[in-house]
């Protein structure tokens, strides 16, 4: 089955307000021309759920240069004065998560729990409005699943029919965000021919993906 | 030595063999450049990877391998990768022997403070309040002061990153344990008095009878094609 999909139209399918989780750590595995159509589409009132917002000028920092963006779930804006800015501003809804509690958020979403129990956060600000609950003598926080209607995913390679393979630190959240989108749209460093990536290193399985996104031919 | 050197060569007698270690940003990382490379000792970055090192030189750069902080990094002979899950089990689940962080405040029961500063700078906390909770050591690398006013205080004003009690606090002046009984004065930076490491701290300290000296690791030799600016160590 061929999922490739032209940039363009994998965008275009995206509705202003729409939540998208986005792959990255400082924009190291997040996709950049998913990231670029975005802008150039000039979506609206996005829901962004991502570790960070990098810097301005750099993965989800141009979303947030371009004020597409109404509310991110993420662990640390310290690395962008713009999304700070923009917070203080009060144009930009901000909740911050530790980074360990978005990954298991991500997580329970895309593996159907109703959400963990974690030790981090307990007796902080963290635990405002959240239940909390005694384990063999130990508190630990009700953290709930999250979900979202797509996902941007960036894998070192896919193969035609979407199994992809993730390098070094690119991995980090893609794999998790595969599992807890609606509609998830992958871009590749490469596109190889099935069989290249064998099944053991297959990292994320062709079945999550729903859109490959197309190369674009290099001319000259 | 400037401070921070000081701080950091003492940290890194902390670092034992076999030690799996996460280095915060900033002065904790220059911790990394005083452990001898050949400690077998494994670095951990949040992001995803055991075993990371200095990038072995200019030119060898992947956008797919960086630190927390997206610089570009190399990685050991050993060195493995995985997802943020996975890295943060590594840090909740009780894996990881030690982390070192900066710190803003730590009060008198060990609580540190060192994430956000109500109204005026909100980075957020990202891994910070999971290493907190979950290293089996913490250590705080931070000045003894900021501005004149001690960072050591009787109760955080500021935001707490966990309730857990940090294991060791160390600062240009002093070590100092965070203990049920309270904050013990454990050593004494070269040339400070006990009445001075008092005078700077705003909570209250158990000073035992004898306070030894801070022993600092010695800097170690340098290959010349080693840059001091290389964290983690050189290949």
């Amino acid at each position: 089955m061929r999922k490739t999909i032209k940039l363009a139209e994998a965008v275009a399918r995206i509705p202003d307000g729409a939540s998208i989780m986005i792959g990255g750590f400082m924009a190291v595995g997040t996709p950049p021309r998913l990231i670029d159509e975005t802008v150039r589409q000039g979506k609206k009132d996005l829901i962004i759920i991502a570790n960070d917002t990098a810097r301005p000028g750099v993965g989800i920092g141009k979303l947030i240069d371009a004020k597409l963006v109404s509310k991110i779930i993420t662990s640390h804006i310290g690395t962008n004065p713009e999304t700070q800015r923009q917070m203080l501003a009060g144009e930009i809804e901000v909740e911050l998560v530790p980074q360990g509690t978005l990954a298991e958020r991500i997580r329970a979403g895309g593996y159907g729990l109703g959400g963990v129990l974690t030790p981090t956060g307990t007796g902080t600000l963290v635990e405002d409005n959240k239940q909390i609950l005694e384990i063999d003598g130990r508190a630990f926080l009700l953290e709930k699943p999250l979900k979202a209607d797509f996902a941007y995913l960036y894998a070192k390679q896919a193969d035609y029919i979407g199994n992809l393979a993730y390098a070094l630190t690119s991995r980090n959240f893609n794999p998790l965000m595969a599992m807890a989108a609606q509609e998830v749209m992958a871009e590749a460093q490469d596109i190889v021919p099935v069989g290249v990536i064998s099944p053991d290193a297959v990292m994320t399985p062709a079945v999550l993906v729903d859109h490959l996104i197309s190369k674009e031919r290099r001319r000259g | 030595m400037d401070e921070k050197t000081l701080i950091a060569r003492r940290v890194a007698l902390e670092l034992k063999e076999g030690d799996l270690v996460n280095l915060g940003i900033g002065l904790p990382t220059l911790v990394a450049a005083f452990v001898p490379k050949d400690a077998d000792i494994f670095f951990q970055s949040e992001n995803g990877i055991i075993g990371m090192l200095a990038l072995p030189e200019e030119g060898l750069e992947t956008e797919d391998l960086t630190d927390a902080g997206g610089s570009p990094i190399g990685a050991l002979a050993g060195a493995a990768t995985f997802d943020s899950a996975m890295s943060f089990g590594l840090i909740r689940g009780g894996h990881l022997d030690l982390t070192v962080l900066g710190g803003l405040q730590v009060d008198q029961k060990g609580r540190l403070a060192n994430w956000m500063i109500p109204g005026r700078m909100v980075p957020g906390m990202g891994g910070a309040m999971d290493l907190v909770s979950g290293a089996k050591r913490v250590i705080v690398a931070m000045t003894h002061t900021a501005k004149g006013k001690s960072k050591i205080v009787r109760q955080c004003a500021l935001p707490v990153t966990s309730v857990r009690p940090v294991s060791l606090i160390v600062t240009e002046m002093a070590v100092i344990e965070p203990t049920a009984q309270g904050l013990v004065l454990r050593e004494l930076a070269p040339g400070v008095t006990v009445a001075a490491v008092q005078q700077a701290t705003e909570a209250e300290l158990i000073i035992p009878e004898h306070v030894p000296d801070m022993p600092v690791v010695e800097p170690p030799p340098r290959p010349a094609d080693c840059p001091s600016t290389q964290r983690y160590g050189c290949a």
